[in-house]
């Protein structure tokens, strides 16, 4: 019998998927992210998966996440606790619990809670009847059961049908947000193209979540989220890696270069290697290489051919990569590294996102060895970043490093796609054959940057290397005079790029009390709590940095015009050195967190709030 | 065995790959000759001169890019074939050269060096072999012979050598030969076969360093016992050596045996005949690992197979992914999948 069916209407939403590392849950994650963009909404997402392949199964180790934040206004970040909590088992409700609001809905397999199952997840008793959910909304069906009993005339076996009860959950979510089946459907169809069953039995078992949902007393009400107000265009979801990856090709494509990447597989930068190794269509030559170190040093010997050469790694990695990098410093070659940082040092935590390499990206290397520096800010600013550091590489013939993380890696946001004829053209400054002019290091007079001359053109042979050259004739020289003026040159070439790069820009007011210094992969959040704050009518202010090496221009005087600045970062403070090394007439408070956990909207607010009334006493 | 077709050959001379660069190697050292074959060499190839690039890593031998006057990278200790790797695969029309050591290829760069033979990339790699690090004057290498008192072999080293052969054709090499800095005849015609050989070649040179290690290939370079000690390979040739070639091979069990023509019955007929093209590798292993004075060291083209190169391959997957991908423009490619329109 039908419900009396009530529809609440909500700004944003919250909902995350958990389970067994083997129970689908990436999978209903993004299926449901479709469900939402064409539901209109604006959202982001985040996968939260354990290191281990397939921890022991019922562990807390393997348990798999993968959370959905939607809604009518601007969504920045994967957002804080969920709304919805869809656990299918006892471990995943365990490990997850703390990341669900309070008054939150809990969607649980109640097949799952038995004396086996709550044992490996370490509760002592049953939370189901133990009273500790007191204040969540639960929802338990038996989604094994029904799952079984859904199929149970067609010939699959078991094991072959609880296989689809992910969608099961996916059934009581898309209800609880009045949302179709078709899109799901469809996927089915193309998925499973060759096997009518499977299609049949997912179909079914989706369903039947569906009408469960419908069913139970709990689920009352349901929600609506209203379509975002975005500007108009075509858009797609899309994660950071892959906006690296077409980043990279949409510049090979501007700057009329083929694209080179050598890399070697690494969590969690793999898929830049992955995506990029699937589109030879576009002459892409994706070379994984035998370890990091080859990785670099063939992207070098690409570079000098005259390719688009990129090098993408993590942490460790990047490590590996240190003393080529000062090869293509000395041999002013332009070199594209992209590090996806993640929790270290060492192989520290290979899943978890952190912003620690900033120091190593910025000095990690022997000698006097400038590069520039920058971090993207987002899953679709990955585009944007990976084609502007290509932009600069090959235009200031200099290697770029450019910093993105585990989360904006992995994490999704929807992308509004460019006409790749609306991005900027990019001019290497290839030598043309017989130049009469051409000397190996004669530079340009404002970039200071080199000429790029190609291997197999007329008239231009020359031998780069790791020795120092003599300016402009690019012999080896050990000379002590010439030295010094190298190392400068290669330094101010780096410096120069601040003439080339945007200014730094402020989100709130001109001037004011506090001033938020962020950089990278935090911006989503800490734009949410700076404008959340500001439209309770606080004096902050948000300066998020994409340029490191060099600073924009005018980051001394955005620095000067607040009178308080709050650095907050995921590290142990690495950019609040370098802004104190750089400008150190200013007081800069910090906020670190290393937990290889993102900031929350919620603690930034606390902490900035903290700060003012501090300040104000 | 196909060989590579060559262009139009342009008329050059050793003087078109001279560079103005003082050559800095020690008098005596044997890098002089070998730099003297490759620049006989590179003009024989019917290849413009802007076409070669030649890349090392570090050691005495890495200077040689300086050299020559060509395109070039002097890299870093090790990675010159990662290095050269990387030029090749993004400009497979351009003839690369890599010029190492025994040092910079088989321990810090030994990694690199099992992947770039294994990978069959249309590389030539000319090993320098003086069983010792020279440039940082006199260390044992991953060659020195057991027992060889260095700087860091107060006591004699007590760590197994590399057998240079034996590493490539463990490493799926597709061609491997064996030259020496005093045989400048034999090394340009080695180095000719190798510059055709379509894929991965190891030239391998036996070169002598004559402040730290020298007379370290005395068996096989003195006047007296050289021809007992080396043998000269030729396709399709008897396996004979010796000062009076009355020497010859022959396969007993899984080794090669030194035998007298004219002693026991043995005949020429008896005699091994070399197939550097057989895939199988058997022979070609036991060649490389013969070492004086027990057996004479095996000299010229030990080993040279065709296989794909890298390069063949990828070409080939590009040009079919260009033909069927939907994806024609990055438009496509940014539009493909699920999207939607506001």
């Amino acid at each position: 019998m039908a419900k009396n069916k009530l529809v609440k209407e909500r700004e944003d939403v919250v909902v995350r998927f958990a389970g067994d590392s083997g129970d689908g849950m990436q999978l209903i994650g993004s299926l449901f992210s479709d469900s939402t963009a064409f539901a209109g909404n604006d959202f982001a997402t985040f996968p939260d998966y354990p290191s281990e392949i397939r921890a022991p199964q019922g562990t807390i180790a393997g348990v798999s996440g993968f959370q959905v934040h939607f809604g009518h206004t601007d969504i920045h970040t994967s957002g804080d606790k969920a709304d919805v909590l869809i656990a299918m088992n006892p471990a995943s409700l365990k490990a997850n619990l703390i990341w669900t609001k309070s008054n939150g809905i809990i969607i649980v397999d109640s097949t799952t809670f038995v004396d086996k199952g709550i044992e490996k997840a370490g509760y002592d008793t049953n939370p189901l009847e133990d009273n500790s959910l007191t204040g969540y909304t639960i929802v338990n069906p038996p989604i094994s059961k029904i799952t079984i009993e859904a199929v149970k005339d067609l010939d699959i076996s078991n094991k072959v049908a609880l296989k689809s009860k992910n969608m099961f959950a996916l059934g009581v979510v898309l209800y609880l947000f009045n949302r179709e089946l078709d899109s799901v459907n469809e996927f089915f169809e193309e998925k499973f193209k060759s096997k009518p069953l499977i299609i049949e039995a997912n179909k079914r078992v989706l369903k039947a979540g569906y009408l469960y949902a419908e069913n139970v007393e709990a689920i009352n009400p349901t929600y609506k989220v209203k379509p975002a107000l975005l500007k108009k265009g075509l858009y797609r979801n899309i994660t950071g890696n892959i906006a690296t990856a077409w980043g990279l090709i949409a510049a090979a494509e501007r700057s009329g270069r083929q694209l080179f990447l050598g890399s070697y597989p690494i969590t969690p930068a793999s898929e830049i290697l992955q995506e990029l190794s699937k589109h030879k269509q576009f002459s892409v030559k994706a070379f994984q290489a035998e370890d990091e170190i080859a990785g670099v040093c063939s992207t070098i010997g690409a570079s000098y051919t005259g390719s688009l050469a990129v090098t993408s790694t993590s942490g460790p990695g990047l490590s590996l990569k240190s003393e080529a990098i000062g090869l293509a410093v000395m041999t002013e070659l332009p070199l594209v590294v992209v590090n996806v940082q993640r929790g270290g040092p060492s192989t520290g935590m290979p899943t978890k996102s952190e912003q620690s390499d900033l120091m190593q990206a910025l000095y990690g290397r022997s000698g006097e060895s400038p590069c520039i520096v920058m971090a993207a800010s987002s899953p679709s600013d990955c585009f944007y970043s990976a084609f502007e550091a290509s932009k600069l590489a090959v235009e200031h013939m200099t290697p770029v490093i450019l910093l993105t993380d585990g989360s904006i890696a992995n994490g999704s946001e929807i992308f509004r796609i460019p006409k790749v004829a609306s991005l900027d053209k990019i001019n290497p400054p290839i030598v043309k054959a017989n130049d009469p002019d051409y000397q190996p290091y004669k530079r340009d007079e404002n970039k200071l940057s080199r000429p790029w001359a190609l291997p197999g053109t007329e008239g231009l042979r020359h031998r780069l290397g790791g020795l120092e050259k003599e300016n402009i004739t690019g012999n080896v020289s050990q000379s002590p005079k010439n030295h010094q003026l190298m190392v400068e040159l290669r330094d101010e070439k780096v410096e120069r790029v601040a003439n080339y790069i945007a200014e730094q820009k402020v989100i709130g007011d001109d001037s004011g009390d506090l001033l938020v210094v962020s950089w990278g992969g935090t911006y989503g959040v800490m734009l949410t709590a700076v404008e959340q704050l500001r439209k309770k009518g606080m004096d902050v202010n948000l300066a998020h940095f994409k340029y490191i090496n060099p600073l924009p221009k005018n980051t001394g005087d955005v620095l000067s015009r607040y009178k308080h600045i709050v650095v907050c970062e995921l590290n142990n403070g690495q950019f609040v050195h370098y802004l104190k090394s750089k400008f150190p007439h200013y007081t800069y408070e910090r906020f670190n967190k290393i937990q290889g956990l993102p900031f929350m909207v919620a603690e930034l607010e606390e902490k900035f709030k903290t700060i003012i009334e501090k300040n104000n006493k | 065995m196909e060989e590579k077709a060559l262009k139009e050959i342009p008329q050059l001379s050793m003087e078109d790959f001279k560079s103005d660069q003082m050559v800095k190697w020690c008098p005596g050292c044997g890098d002089h000759a070998i730099l003297s074959s490759v620049e006989k060499v590179f003009p024989q190839l019917g290849i413009r001169k802007e076409d070669f690039v030649v890349v090392s890593g570090i050691g005495c031998s890495s200077r040689f890019p300086y050299y020559m006057n060509t395109y070039g990278i002097h890299g870093i200790h090790g990675r010159a074939t990662a290095i050269a790797s990387g030029v090749k695969i993004a400009n497979p029309d351009l003839s690369v050269w890599v010029i190492t050591g025994d040092g910079d290829s088989m321990a810090i760069g030994g990694n690199h060096f099992i992947h770039v033979v294994r990978r069959n990339i249309d590389l030539n790699i000319l090993l320098f072999n003086n069983r010792i690090y020279g440039l940082t004057k006199g260390q044992y290498s991953p060659t020195s012979p057991k027992g060889i008192i260095t700087k860091t072999s107060p006591d004699g080293t007590f760590e197994n050598p590399f057998n240079t052969g034996e590493l490539v054709i463990g490493a799926q090499g597709s061609f491997f030969a064996r030259a020496v800095d005093k045989n400048p005849k034999m090394m340009v015609k080695i180095m000719l076969e190798a510059a055709k050989h379509n894929g991965t070649s190891i030239v391998e040179i036996l070169q002598n360093c004559v402040i730290f290690n020298n007379n370290t290939h005395e068996l096989i370079t003195s006047r007296e016992t050289k021809d007992d000690n080396q043998i000269h390979l030729e396709h399709g040739k008897p396996m004979i050596f010796g000062k009076n070639k009355d020497k010859g091979l022959v396969c007993k069990g899984t080794k090669l045996e030194v035998v007298k023509i004219g002693e026991n019955g043995i005949t020429e007929d008896n005699l091994l005949i070399h197939n550097q093209y057989s895939e199988d590798p058997g022979v070609h292993n036991m060649l490389a690992r013969m070492t004086p004075p027990f057996s004479p060291m095996a000299m010229g083209v030990i080993r040279s197979v065709k296989q794909d190169t890298y390069n063949d391959s990828l070409d080939e997957i590009i040009k079919v992914s260009k033909e069927t991908s939907p994806l024609k423009t990055v438009d496509d490619l940014l539009t493909s999948g699920n999207i939607w329109e506001i």
